[in-house]
């Protein structure tokens, strides 16, 4: 039984006097105790509101309706109460932002906002609490912890205060983490270092990590798994390597074409995807990629296209796959 | 959870299909937010009546607001002062003039007294926060010398009990309507001052003042034509929001008998003032008055918000 | 912190020294003078000049205002033209009744307003919502004296719940040490004085939170929205902290700066209101009395009452300034 299971998923946002919208549209995939899990796609593309809804941080109010289901362990984090959700929430299931600064609370010192989550969950208080968030600043590689367990958070790098976040994360050793574009907001030597850092706490305690990004070069060094999302529907979902060996979609050898690459011809072009992601169909009316899509067919619009299973479990949802003529690598 | 919308708008703006992207600008987007704000068009809506009552009131009055038609049947000192009636809808007022009459006429002097003490403080304080915002902004080490000099004044001003200042500016120039605005004006002047430099001060630190300054555009050029302009928008919010508290401000000068001695032209404030010695014979005479002026003051401040937050750039996303 | 508030206390004394130079200049101009409010209109000019002998109004103006500053330099505040006594005795007789009503009203406005704009906020759209944001629009366009009128008239004289004048009942003899009647009476443990004045409080107090209370309402709701949709307080929820941690630590905390200025900028204010509620009232602070100084021309009271109400005024301003660098270490100051 996976970790994580979340089936049919869908967020539709309602404003009045406006078109609804189906911002996440029913997303399925699950993630195995200790495995790495990424939900890759452009910024709209629904991944954020994924994160959210299984969290239970979407709020609760008129307009927003969320369904399907997700399955931790016994409970469904989409139909829990408040109360089950708080005791879950930073415990059993816990989630790093992407920017570091404005997630932290600027009035009140880095040390408070570690030991609040360790006096919540764990029941630590005093010195038993600062020891512990001390240790905890320590494991995610901040120097001089006592100093900083004093400083607020303009006072550290943007480097220092995503690991102050990550500490928070991992405080209660949870079973699963949710990463939402944690490197984003960085600088590129220190996003290499936080990525290092993830990858090295995940293999350490055993936590299953999904992995919220639109940088493919994340996903090539860290998942086991690859969701590629458009538009609310997962259009690709794969191991690593047959993704990156045998992408199907055209959406996912744009994303992959759009890489620079070193090894690249020199008088080569970039492959970027035409058009943004305002460019959709609606789903119901057509595969929601055709409007920007270079290997567009007559059977893309009419009716949205299933997601078809190949081999190894490599599912995409296109008519007119791109395909190589290698067989697929085991 | 809770009430996090702001979020789910920008969520919800995101996922969004095609919108309408064209570059509007800061005043046609404003002017189109206050159109579509409920509250907004209440508030216009009360200010038309208003404007309409205090223009076209002495031609629709039923008798002349200055008229003791009623002096016979009104003995205020024995506690009587007659009520509603057939040919009076209003009543009589403490000395035996028509109320609707007097109400319908006063209107025209209690949008005068707005405007005019909001101009007043409005131009004093613009020109001196206009200046001090300037030479803050752009006049080097002179500049910021004058700037200090003037906001220590501005200072100064503010740290006077506003109405004691009226009271005073009262008593220099005796009762009269004349000097309740000037007085309710003169008050206001520290406000727009501090609000049309501080503006101008974040406008003159931003980058395309320096993109200007870098062109070799001329200073006074860039604070005239630029750096001004760019800063009007909290003033002229303020100056709406000033015409509601500058009516209730003259009403409550005119009730520490500092406006017109003089009540043959009616003002609602002093109407107001007047009435409350009557209080427990004919509460009505406070009550149309100050009836008038809370809507009216409330038309000013609806209008006024909604004006804030059309304007307000982190509302505009 | 301390090197702040010693600074801030110096850069008071040029603008104190400004306003005293101002104001010297202002009463002055204005016409009439202590001789017409003692004489009336019937005094001849001989007995006029006599008595601006006799005060010293006769001199330069120079010299007039080296005596006001040598004396105040000895915090001698002088006499009162009008009344004889001292001006300072004057002043610690009637300022507490004012002192008393204001903090009365702020208690009101923000005990009442925050609470009401906080729930505005996190029920964003509901019934409390609007009505807390139409009350707070009515709230500051309705006349302070009228609101006393009306209040008055419902509470006191119809329905009798509240006095309807005055500070404290005077068939109670209570004893004076303070002036502040409420505490005067907590200190002698006469306790029914003490619950006496501050039911004399009550409605004045009311009728003064109005216009405050409407705009701790509004600067609440619309600060509290503001830091709602701010990230840190995802991420508190996101950890799974109870509804109190993130409530006081992570919003009220950091919604609380933009409250604190706007209460500070109210206090100002409230004096102006006061003086218009004391009167409603017949309720002895400085308010009448300080209306009577400027009809009559006194001078000393003028000058003494006002630099006194500039000095406080600027002490609450620095107040507010270390209580916002107490809450947001950003702006900590050194």
């Amino acid at each position: 039984m996976p970790l994580l299971d979340v089936k049919d998923l869908s967020v539709t946002f309602a404003r009045r006097g406006q078109r609804t919208v189906r911002a996440v549209d029913g997303v399925s995939f699950s993630v195995e105790a200790g495995e790495v899990v990424g939900l890759v796609g452009e910024s709209g593309c629904g991944k954020s509101v994924t994160s959210l809804a299984l969290m239970g941080l979407l709020p609760k109010q008129r307009g927003v309706t969320i369904g399907g289901s997700a399955m931790f362990g016994d409970t469904d984090l989409l139909k829990t109460d408040e109360r089950t959700m708080r005791d879950i929430r930073g415990r059993d299931v816990a989630m790093i932002f992407q920017d570091p600064l404005s997630s932290l609370n600027p009035v009140i010192p880095i040390g408070i906002q570690v030991t609040e989550v360790l006096t919540r969950h764990r029941g630590l208080t005093g010195a038993k609490a600062t020891a512990e968030a001390t240790d905890l600043l320590n494991r995610v590689g901040i120097p001089d912890p006592t100093r900083r367990l004093k400083e607020y958070p303009h006072q550290l790098s943007g480097g220092m205060r995503q690991r102050a976040l990550i500490a928070m994360a991992v405080a209660c050793a949870p079973k699963l983490l949710i990463a939402d574009e944690p490197t984003t907001a960085l600088d590129v030597t220190i996003q290499a270092q936080i990525l290092e850092l993830l990858r090295g706490l995940v293999r350490d305690s055993g936590t299953a990590l999904v992995m919220i990004t639109h940088d493919l070069g994340v996903v090539a060094g860290m998942c086991d798994t690859v969701n590629v999302l458009y538009a609310g529907r997962v259009v690709e979902s794969a191991r690593r390597k047959p993704l990156f060996a045998d992408p199907r979609h055209p959406y996912t050898t744009g994303l992959l074409g759009s890489v620079p690459r070193l090894d690249a011809g020199k008088g080569e072009r970039l492959h970027a995807i035409r058009g943004s992601v305002r460019d959709v169909l609606p789903w119901p009316d057509g595969c929601a990629f055709a409007p920007r899509c270079d290997r567009r067919v007559d059977a893309c619009v009419g009716e949205p296209p299933a997601l078809v299973e190949g081999v190894h479990r490599h599912a995409y949802r296109c008519v007119n796959p791109e395909s190589r003529t290698v067989e697929v690598p085991s | 959870m809770s009430t996090k919308t702001d979020k789910i708008d920008r969520l919800g703006e995101l996922t969004a299909a095609k919108q309408d992207e064209h570059g509007v600008s800061l005043w046609t987007e404003a002017f189109r937010r206050v159109r579509r704000n409920p509250t907004a068009l209440v508030g216009i809506a009360i200010l038309v009546i208003f404007v309409l009552v205090a223009i076209i009131g002495p031609w629709v009055a039923p008798y002349s607001p200055t008229d003791f038609i009623g002096k016979g049947e009104v003995r205020s000192g024995q506690g009587i002062i007659p009520g509603p009636s057939a040919e009076h809808w209003l009543g009589y007022d403490h000395q035996g003039r028509d109320e609707l009459s007097r109400l319908l006429v006063g209107a025209r002097q209690t949008l005068l007294v707005g405007i005019i003490s909001t101009l007043i403080g409005l131009t004093i304080g613009a020109l001196v926060g206009g200046i001090a915002g300037a030479a803050a902004g752009l006049g080097g080490r002179v500049g910021r010398a004058v700037d200090s000099v003037l906001m220590r004044i501005v200072d100064m001003l503010l740290a006077l009990p506003s109405l004691l200042l009226a009271v005073s500016i009262a008593a220099l120039l005796g009762a009269s309507l004349t000097t309740v605005m000037i007085a309710v004006g003169v008050v206001s002047v520290p406000i727009f001052a501090r609000l049309l430099r501080g503006a101008m001060v974040a406008q003159a630190n931003s980058d395309y003042v320096l993109a200007a300054t870098s062109l070799g555009v001329k200073r006074t050029k860039i604070a005239i034509g630029h750096i001004l302009p760019n800063s009007l928008a909290p003033v002229i919010v303020q100056a709406t929001l000033t015409l509601a508290t500058a009516i209730i401000e003259a009403a409550a000068l005119s009730f520490l008998g500092l406006g017109n001695p003089d009540s043959a032209t009616p003002e609602w404030g002093l109407m107001l003032a007047e009435a409350q010695r009557f209080l427990d014979i004919r509460p009505g005479l406070a009550i149309y008055p100050a009836l008038g002026i809370i809507i009216t003051a409330l038309g000013f401040t609806l209008l006024g918000e909604a004006m804030r937050e059309a304007l307000d750039p982190k509302l505009r996303k | 912190m301390i090197r702040f508030i010693v600074r801030r206390l110096l850069q008071l004394i040029p603008t104190l020294f400004g306003l005293s130079i101002l104001l010297f200049i202002w009463l002055r101009r204005l016409p009439g003078g202590p001789e017409t409010a003692i004489l009336g209109e019937r005094g001849t000019p001989e007995l006029r000049a006599q008595i601006r002998k006799n005060l010293g109004l006769d001199e330069p103006l120079l010299i007039q205002y080296g005596r006001f500053m040598k004396r105040m330099l000895k915090l001698d505040l002088g006499t009162s033209i009008s009344t004889k006594r001292e001006v300072m005795t004057e002043f610690l007789e009637r300022f507490p009744g004012t002192v008393e009503l204001t903090i009365t009203a702020m208690i009101i406005a923000i005990g009442v307003g925050i609470p009401l704009g906080y729930l505005a906020a996190r029920r964003r759209g509901s019934f409390l919502d609007s009505a807390s944001v139409g009350g707070s629009l009515i709230g500051i366009c309705v006349p302070v004296f009228f609101l006393a009128y009306v209040l008055k008239a419902i509470f006191s004289e119809n329905l009798q719940l509240f006095p309807s004048s005055g500070r404290q009942d005077p068939t109670l003899g209570a004893t004076r040490i303070t002036n502040f009647f409420v505490l005067d009476g907590l200190m002698t443990r006469e306790w029914d004085a003490a619950l006496d004045a501050l039911w004399h409080l009550i409605l004045p107090g009311i009728a003064l939170a109005s216009i405050p209370l409407a705009i701790i309402v509004r600067i609440t709701r619309a600060s509290v929205l503001e830091v709602l949709s701010e990230d840190y307080v995802r991420t508190a929820q996101s950890k799974g902290l109870n509804e109190r941690t993130i409530r006081g630590r992570h919003i009220l905390r950091n919604a609380m700066l933009p409250i604190v200025t706007v209460i500070g900028l109210l206090t100002g204010g409230l004096l102006s209101g006061a003086v218009l509620t004391e009167t409603v009232f017949a309720f002895s602070g400085i308010g009448a009395f300080l209306y009577e100084a400027i009809s009559n021309r006194d001078y000393p009271v003028l000058m003494g009452f006002i630099m006194i109400i500039a000095v406080f005024y600027v002490l609450v301003n620095l107040l507010v300034d270390v209580s916002y660098s107490l809450i947001d270490p950003r702006v900590r100051v050194r």
